[in-house]
């Protein structure tokens, strides 16, 4: 079965010219990826990343930001590989939201 | 892809940020080591392929082994590349080379920073293999009928960078002068460079 | 990488080879599109960790044997009728190779 990301000879529409600077969020979560898969450091490795992105699903796939599907992808596997937990990520984000006023 | 904001964007910089937060917490991350890849992912551009592609016009001996050995020839004009493996693929005149990564959005980053969006482009991954001329069309970029062209699908480990023609009118120019004239999709094999009036 | 690490290298350049008509699941690298389709090995590129293996964090070796693959334009897409020298090149794994009987 042909998966969602795997697009070659398919239909589409016309090739439009997007270019955009890219946010700090998106610049960090880059680099994120980079410093982790790094070799001296080995929490995810570039493979881990693209089966976590392949298994969105159709619809969130084309749906989500570039970015957006690095971030989650990087989060399935540090909590597949056991460097975080979703309790504590969890607690990280309500904190923050606490911190910067959205809760 | 679409270009309207998912509803999803505000999550996940929020989750951009508490990831960073723990794993700085837990002493795997600084915020040093992320500012510092996010500056030096900001001084990858194109002008370090054109660099190259300038060196390979003016030194027959350089383009050889740039085309032998991509990484090794990028290493050798000081251009640090990391653990990228670079093939270099010339433009002739009855070869027109063009790159794409029809499964994701694989990119020489380490040589010329992060690929614009449109590479990362469902319309661009999807159809390039298949209606590679129309694609160039798009761009504004139109083949002599009698050249062939080659599409690159960058599937594993392999990176591509492509040598474009040296355009008509540039005899006896530096390679300072030369390297202006490389744009980043004529490395990417969307566009060619017109002759120098 | 260890000779005991890696898988002999199968093909040679200018070998027609069939890619495979495999479908499992998981992360893959080997496009559908080239799938049952002859091409021409252009280069062996060197050996590498199977994706594949890598993508569930397992060391993915020995290391397979990856070549670039010239297909031809007109065989791959049934509308292409011009253009007969055009190609797509795509880097495949050698276990994902058959020779032509």
């Amino acid at each position: 079965m042909r998966s969602v990301h795997d697009m070659g000879g398919l239909e589409a529409g016309r090739c439009e010219r997007d270019e955009h600077e890219y946010e700090q969020w998106e610049k960090r979560v880059d680099a994120l990826m980079m410093l982790l898969s790094a070799k001296d450091r080995d929490l995810l490795k570039v493979d881990e990343l693209r089966r976590n992105i392949e298994s969105l699903g159709a619809d969130a796939y084309d749906r989500m930001g570039y970015y957006e599907r690095w971030m989650h992808s990087i989060v399935q596997t540090l909590i597949q590989r056991g460097v975080i937990t979703i309790d504590e990520l969890g607690r990280k984000l309500a904190e923050q939201d606490y911190r910067d006023g959205r809760g | 892809m679409s270009t309207v904001p998912s509803d999803t964007a505000g999550y996940y910089r929020r989750m951009q940020s508490a990831v960073e937060e723990l794993l700085i917490l837990k002493g795997i991350v600084t915020p040093e080591e992320v500012q510092r890849q996010v500056d030096a992912m900001d001084t990858r551009n194109y002008k370090r392929g054109a660099k190259m592609v300038a060196r390979a016009w003016c030194d027959p001996a350089y383009k050889a082994r740039m085309l032998a050995n991509g990484s090794a020839a990028a290493e050798e004009l000081g251009l640090e590349v990391g653990p990228l493996k670079l093939i270099v693929v010339e433009n002739t005149p009855s070869v027109h080379n063009v790159i794409v990564c029809t499964l994701c959005s694989c990119y020489p980053r380490m040589l010329l920073g992060i690929p614009p969006e449109w590479y990362k482009s469902r319309a661009y991954r999807s159809r390039v293999v298949r209606e590679p001329r129309a694609v160039l069309a798009e761009f504004g970029t139109q083949l002599p009928e009698d050249v062939d062209i080659r599409v690159h699908d960058s599937t594993a480990d392999m990176r591509y960078l492509v040598l474009p023609l040296r355009p008509g009118g540039t005899a006896g120019w530096n390679e300072e002068r030369l390297a202006a004239l490389v744009t980043r999709d004529s490395l990417i094999g969307v566009a060619r460079l017109p002759d120098s009036k | 990488m260890g000779a005991a690490e890696s898988v002999p290298v199968r093909f040679r350049v200018g070998d027609r080879v069939r890619v495979r008509r495999a479908d499992p699941p998981g992360h893959l690298r080997t496009p559908w599109y080239c799938r049952g389709h002859v091409g021409t090995i252009e280069r062996l590129c060197g050996a590498f960790a199977n994706p594949e293996e890598l993508a569930y964090n397992r060391p993915g070796l020995p290391a397979q044997p990856l070549y670039r693959v010239r297909f031809k334009a007109t065989d791959l897409w049934p509308a292409y009728r011009e253009h007969a020298g055009d190609v797509v090149e795509i880097e495949i794994f050698q276990h994902w190779l058959e020779e032509l009987s």
